[in-house]
């Protein structure tokens, strides 16, 4: 028997990737959390991080939100800001944090926007394409 | 009989109006294949998102907490009707059987002695509709000046909705646009929105899961169900962006070639006149040679 589950990632631009992988890690909104198969049925949200997605080959993704539905060993993520690692470069990269930066420099937020910014930064930075 | 001139002149007018739905029709075919792209690939987004929440309803056993985008108010007294439709015309009965089936539904609404709300979308819809129903119209949205209609645009509708829905101003909310099925069909279609529609069977509830949440199950909810409202509206815009130019596409194919038939028609008309005045003269000349 296979110890792999099903991954896809979907956004409203049609699907992503569609793969099968030994164990998944998602950036849940309340910490990173690893999936492996026979997970317990899970919904739960994403905040902006990485997903690591462990197979026969890694693939990373930056993800800024989304929705992730785990039910018999089929995992789906729902969102509308995945981008592949390899494809960002440090240019757009440098971009993003500064946009971000400046956002996270005006006061009208709420705490929570401004965790899910701050989260956002932190990742950028450490991403190394 | 019209002159031979008054025919010259109509062939040629009716060969210009072929041309220019020549145009339109290839420059519909063109939007067409990238519209039904994004229709398609935007299906299994909103197909899953709306998944998501029907396993979500099912886990949910005590319906008094949940939240009322889901379950709804527990009464059924005011509709909000949200008709997309185009903003450009000329595309078949593109626009006119949203509202058909827009209207058939306003009459059951009001004979049922509901309260009845309606926000259009587009231009050509709202034509039709404020017609008869023009005091129902609490809302209008365009996106005229827009070439293609993002996320954001669904979202702003979506968060009027639910700013709405928020201050009791509707129970039910349904959504009418055309589905896109393929080129030549485009089925109108209502859909409601709010409460979320609970169409799965029962037979399925032998693998009822209950779910582990992360937040907690009502955060998740209070996030998800404005989300999928938008994603809703958004894939109905997908669907409907793609049946306008599926439509206008078949339309225009059909003037084009009535429009050649026509042309034919007049040919054979404008010859036979030709040929009529032509004897006529020689009939003419000749009568006229023997009478000398």
């Amino acid at each position: 028997m296979s110890d792999k589950v099903t991954i896809e990632i979907i956004s409203p631009n049609g699907s992503i990737i569609k793969t099968e992988a030994k164990e998944v890690t998602i950036p849940s909104y309340e910490g990173e959390m690893g999936i492996l198969k026979n997970h317990i049925p899970l919904i739960t949200f994403l905040r902006p991080g990485i997903i690591k997605i462990k197979g026969d080959s890694e693939k990373i993704f930056f993800v800024e939100e989304g929705t992730v539905e785990f039910v018999n060993n089929n995992l789906l993520i729902l969102t509308s800001s995945a981008k592949q690692i390899s494809d960002m470069n440090k240019n757009l990269l440098n971009n993003l944090i500064k946009e971000s930066e400046e956002k996270i420099q005006k006061d009208e937020m709420s705490d929570k926007e401004r965790y899910l910014l701050s989260y956002k930064i932190q990742t950028l930075k450490n991403i190394n394409p | 009989m019209p002159s031979l001139d008054d025919l010259k002149k109509r062939i040629k007018s009716v060969k210009s109006t072929q041309k220019i739905t020549k145009a339109m029709k290839m420059v519909a075919a063109a939007k067409l294949r990238k519209a039904q792209e994004n229709a398609e690939r935007g299906r299994p987004y909103s197909q899953k998102m709306q998944n998501i929440i029907f396993n979500l309803t099912r886990s949910i056993n005590n319906t008094d907490n949940a939240p009322k985008l889901l379950v709804g108010t527990g009464k059924d007294k005011t509709y909000l009707c949200l008709v997309l439709t185009a903003d450009r015309g000329l595309c078949g009965g593109f626009n006119s059987n949203i509202c058909k089936l827009a209207k058939i539904n306003f009459k059951k609404i009001l004979g049922d002695n509901k309260n009845l709300k309606i926000i259009t979308v587009g231009t050509k819809g709202l034509d039709q509709i404020k017609r008869e129903y023009g005091k129902y119209i609490i809302k209008k949205f365009s996106f005229k000046d827009k070439k293609q209609i993002s996320f954001n645009e669904a979202d702003l509708i979506g968060n009027e909705i639910i700013n709405l829905f928020n201050q009791n101003e509707f129970d039910k909310c349904i959504l009418f646009y055309n589905n896109f099925k393929n080129v030549i069909t485009q089925i109108p279609q209502s859909h409601q929105i709010i409460p979320a529609e609970n169409k799965i069977s029962q037979s399925k509830d032998d693998q009822l899961n209950s779910y582990e949440f992360e937040p907690s199950e009502d955060e998740i909810l209070e996030d998800l169900l404005p989300k999928n409202i938008s994603t809703q509206i958004f894939k109905a815009f997908l669907e409907n962006a793609a049946s306008e130019q599926g439509s206008r596409m078949t339309a225009m194919d059909n003037a084009t070639r009535n429009a050649g038939d026509l042309v034919d028609k007049l040919t054979i008309n404008y010859n036979r006149s030709r040929q009529a005045s032509i004897t006529k003269e020689l009939i003419e000349i000749i009568s006229g040679a023997e009478s000398l």
